[in-house]
C-alpha cells in the first residue's frame, strides 16, 4: 500500500510538471473567458454537448479541452450531464433526420437564457455530409444559432476561442 | 494454395466462380488471377444456395465479415465476404426485380444480423426466415415503401418538416416481479455519440441489454454515389472520426486495385506511419477514460495529457492532429521530411519512458484491478461467433490481424507481434490495447528506417466502367472493409464501408449481461464502437 501510495504521489508531480508547457495565448485567453464569464455568469458557464451526427472527430477535440494542456474548467467552463442544467448547448453534426427530434427536445429541454454554439464544419454549413434524405444541413436548419465555430473538426483552441466570442455578444 | 483451392473443389458442383468462360481448372489453383477483384476471390452463386453456402461455411470455419447489396440496372447484386487464415472470399448472387428475396444468413452466422436488416431498410430486399424482422437502420426519416440505396430514390429524398422520433420499436420485454426496463439516449449524459440502449434490470443486475442505433445516420452509401475519388477519400475519412486513417486508407485502397494503380513504396510507409500513430493516439485516450469510468482520474489525465502531445506532433508534422485527408487516392497529402523524422522518433522515445512510468502506477492499484478484472467478460467463443475483430476479439483469444494474417504494404516487409490475450475482461480489453501500443511504437521507428527516397502520389488513372476494389485494412478498432465500383468518368458507383464497430456492437449486448448497470459506460467504453460508423 505504501508502495502504491508513493507510486501516486511520485507520479502526481509529474502530472503538475506537465501542467506547465501553456501556450502563451492559450493563458490570455483563458484570462479573458475568465472575466467575462465572471461578469455575465457569476463565474460558471454550463455546457450541454449534443452530437447530432458528427463523424466524432468534434467530440475528440471537445474531450481535449478538458485535458490537462486546456483544462477549461478551471475558467469556469463546465459540461453537464443534462440540458436543464446547461446555460449552452454545443451541437456537432450535420444533424441526421433521426436526430432532429431529438435535438429540439434537448433545446427545449434547456432553460432561458441560452445559447446554443454549431461546432465544426458538419454543424455549421453541412460540411462534407451537407443537406440531403438523411441530413438536416446545419444545425441553423433545426434551432437557433448564436455562435458558429468552423473547423474539421475546430482545434481546441479554436474552441475556446470561439467561446470567448460567444460571452463577447 | 490456400484454402479456397480445396473448398472450391469439393462443392465445385453449385458454387460458380466469377467469369464463367474461364474452365473451372484455372480457379483452382489459379483463382486469385481471374477474379475482378485484386487477390480476392468472387463465387457467384444461384441465389436459392445463399443459406446452403454460409452452413457450409460455418462447418469450414469460415468468420463471416461484411454483407452488402447494390443495385445494377433492373438486378440487385448481393455480398458477403468470408474470411479464414486470413484469405477473402466474396459470395455473391444476382436477383432480379421481381422477388426480392434471399434465404438468411444470420440464422447460421448472428454477426448477419443487422448487416441484413440494413440490406432490407435500404434496398428492400427481403431476407427470408430472419430471426429478427424489425428495421435497424430506418427509423422514421423515410417511408417503410422507400428504399434510400435504390437508383430510383432522390438522395434529396422527401422528408417531413420534422422526423418524428422513433417511438414503436418493439424492444425485448422483461416480465415478473421486479423486473424494470431502463431507456438510455439517445443523448447521452457524457461527450458521446447518440445511440439509445434499452436495460432489463433486476435491482442492479443486468439482465438483458438491447442497442438500438441508426440515430446518426447520415447518408453516407448514398452520397458517395457521383464522387470523384478525391472527393470519396474525404468522406470515407469522415466515416468514422476517429479512424479517419483507417477508412480513408481503405478506401483509397479499393480505388487503387479498382484503377490498377501502384502506390510508391515511400507513400505506403507514411500511411504506415499515420495508421499506427492513430492506433497510439486513439488507445491512450480509451486506456485514459477506461479508468475514469472507474473514478481513477490520475491515470485519465496522464493518459490525456500523453495523446495531447501525440496529437501537437500530428499537427506539426503532418497538418492535422486527426490526420484526416493525409491519405489520398494514390498516395498520402504530405512528404516527411528528415527533420520530421527525428521528431518522431524523439517522440516515441518520451512515450515509451513515461508509459512505463505511469503503467507501474496503474498496475499497482487495487481498486483498478477490483473493478476492470472479470468485469464485462467475453467468451472466446461468443468474441468467435460474432466474429469479432480488433482488441474485442484480441482481448477474447482470436488471434487475427490483418496486419499479419493478411498483410499488404508496407505491412508485408515487417514482422511483428499481435497483441493477445484471453481472460476477455475489461482489463483484458485495456492491456491488449497497452501492448498494441508498444507494437505500433516498434513498427513507426521501422517504417521510418525503411523509408526509401521517392515520390509520394503516383499519376491517376481512370478505372475502367464497373471495375471493383475491396480494401482490407487494420484500423485501430480492427479489420475495415470498404468495397467500390465505379462508374464511368472516374464517378463512384458503389460505396460500402464496414467499420470494425458493426462487428463489435453485437458482442457489447452480451459481455454486459449479469454485470451491475453502474459498470455498464466502463463496459461500453472498453468496447468503444463507433456509432457513426456503424449507423453510416
Amino acid at each position: 500500500m505504501l508502495k502504491l501510495l508513493k507510486k501516486i504521489v511520485t507520479t502526481g508531480i509529474v502530472t503538475e510538471k506537465c501542467k506547465a508547457p501553456k501556450d502563451a495565448e492559450l493563458e490570455t485567453l483563458g484570462i479573458e473567458i475568465k472575466r467575462r464569464i465572471d461578469k455575465k455568469f457569476s463565474g460558471s458557464i454550463a455546457i450541454r454537448q449534443v452530437d447530432a451526427g458528427s463523424c466524432n472527430g468534434c467530440e475528440l477535440e471537445i474531450h481535449a479541452i478538458n485535458n490537462p494542456f486546456y483544462d477549461i474548467e478551471r475558467f469556469g467552463i463546465h459540461f453537464v450531464a443534462s440540458p436543464r442544467h446547461a446555460d449552452v448547448l454545443l451541437v456537432t453534426g450535420p444533424v441526421s433526420r433521426h436526430m432532429q427530434t431529438a435535438l429540439l427536445r434537448t433545446y427545449e429541454a434547456t432553460p432561458n437564457p441560452k445559447w446554443v454554439v454549431a461546432v465544426g464544419d458538419c454543424a455549421v454549413c453541412g460540411g462534407e455530409f451537407g443537406q440531403s434524405y438523411a441530413c438536416c444541413g446545419a444545425v441553423s436548419n433545426v434551432i437557433p444559432v448564436d455562435m458558429t465555430i468552423s473547423g474539421c473538426p475546430p482545434t481546441p483552441l479554436a474552441l475556446m476561442k470561439g467561446l470567448l466570442g460567444l460571452l463577447d455578444r | 494454395m490456400n484454402w479456397t483451392t480445396t473448398f472450391l473443389t469439393q462443392h465445385v458442383g453449385w458454387i460458380a466462380p466469377e467469369m464463367p468462360d474461364k474452365p473451372i481448372g484455372d480457379y483452382i489453383g489459379g483463382l486469385v488471377h481471374h477474379s475482378p477483384l485484386d487477390k480476392v476471390a468472387v463465387w457467384q452463386i444461384a441465389d436459392k444456395h445463399w443459406q446452403h453456402f454460409a452452413i457450409t461455411a460455418l462447418e469450414e470455419n469460415l468468420r463471416w465479415v461484411a454483407g452488402w447489396a447494390e443495385q445494377a440496372d433492373e438486378q440487385f447484386i448481393v455480398n458477403a465476404c468470408f474470411e479464414k487464415h486470413g484469405v477473402y472470399i466474396v459470395l455473391r448472387t444476382l436477383i432480379n426485380g421481381t422477388k426480392l428475396e434471399l434465404p438468411t444468413q444470420a440464422t447460421v452466422y448472428p454477426a448477419a444480423n443487422r448487416s441484413e436488416r440494413h440490406t432490407q431498410d435500404m434496398f428492400g430486399i427481403k431476407f427470408i426466415g430472419h430471426p429478427d424482422n424489425r428495421r435497424w437502420t430506418r427509423h422514421q426519416a423515410w417511408d417503410k415503401h422507400q428504399y434510400p440505396l435504390r437508383k430510383d430514390f432522390p438522395v434529396q429524398g422527401n422528408p417531413a418538416d420534422i422526423t418524428p422520433p422513433d417511438m414503436n420499436y418493439d424492444f425485448v420485454k422483461g416480465y415478473g416481479a421486479g423486473v424494470y426496463e431502463i431507456p438510455v439516449g439517445p443523448v447521452h449524459a457524457g461527450i458521446i455519440e447518440p445511440g439509445h440502449f434499452r436495460f432489463l434490470a433486476v435491482g442492479e443486475l443486468i439482465l438483458n441489454l438491447e442497442e438500438r442505433l441508426g440515430y446518426v445516420h447520415k447518408g453516407i452509401e448514398k452520397i458517395a454515389e457521383g464522387r470523384t475519388p478525391e472527393s470519396l477519400a474525404r468522406l470515407a475519412g469522415r466515416v468514422s472520426g476517429d479512424s479517419t486513417v483507417g477508412h480513408c486508407w481503405a478506401a483509397c485502397q479499393a480505388m487503387e486495385q479498382a484503377a490498377g494503380i501502384v502506390v510508391s513504396a515511400r507513400a505506403n510507409l507514411i500511411r504506415g506511419i499515420v495508421a499506427e500513430r492513430e492506433r497510439i493516439a486513439n488507445h491512450l485516450g480509451d486506456m485514459g477514460a477506461i479508468c475514469n469510468d472507474v473514478a481513477f482520474t490520475f491515470a485519465q489525465m496522464q493518459f490525456t495529457r500523453l495523446r495531447e502531445l501525440w496529437l501537437r506532433t500530428n499537427a506539426s508534422v503532418f497538418g492535422h492532429r486527426l490526420l484526416m485527408d493525409v491519405v489520398i487516392p494514390a498516395g498520402v497529402s504530405r512528404d516527411v521530411s528528415q527533420l520530421s523524422c527525428e521528431l518522431l522518433k524523439k517522440d516515441i522515445i518520451q512515450i515509451r519512458e513515461e508509459l512505463a512510468e505511469i503503467m507501474l502506477a496503474v498496475d499497482l492499484n487495487s481498486s483498478l484491478e477490483d473493478r476492470l478484472y472479470t468485469a464485462g467478460y467475453l467468451s472466446p467463443e461468443i468474441a468467435a461467433a460474432f466474429g469479432t475483430v480488433g482488441y474485442v476479439g484480441r482481448a477474447s483469444g482470436q488471434d487475427f490481424d490483418v496486419r499479419r494474417d493478411a498483410a499488404y504494404a508496407p505491412y508485408d516487409q515487417v514482422s511483428f507481434k499481435v497483441a493477445l490475450e484471453d481472460q476477455g475482461d475489461i482489463a483484458s480489453r485495456f492491456w491488449v490495447r497497452h501492448k498494441e501500443i508498444n507494437a505500433s511504437l516498434k513498427l513507426i521507428e521501422r517504417f521510418i528506417q525503411l523509408l526509401p527516397e521517392g515520390e509520394i502520389t503516383t499519376t491517376w488513372k481512370t478505372p475502367a466502367i464497373d471495375s471493383e476494389g475491396l480494401g482490407i485494412v487494420d484500423g485501430f478498432r480492427g479489420e475495415i472493409i470498404s468495397y467500390i465500383r465505379f462508374a464511368a468518368d472516374n464517378k463512384i458507383a458503389r460505396f460500402y464501408p464496414r467499420d470494425p464497430s458493426i462487428l463489435n456492437w453485437p458482442a457489447l449486448e452480451k459481455l454486459a449481461l449479469n454485470n451491475i448497470v453502474p459498470d455498464f459506460p466502463v463496459c461500453n467504453k472498453s468496447l468503444n464502437g463507433s456509432y457513426s460508423g456503424n449507423d453510416l
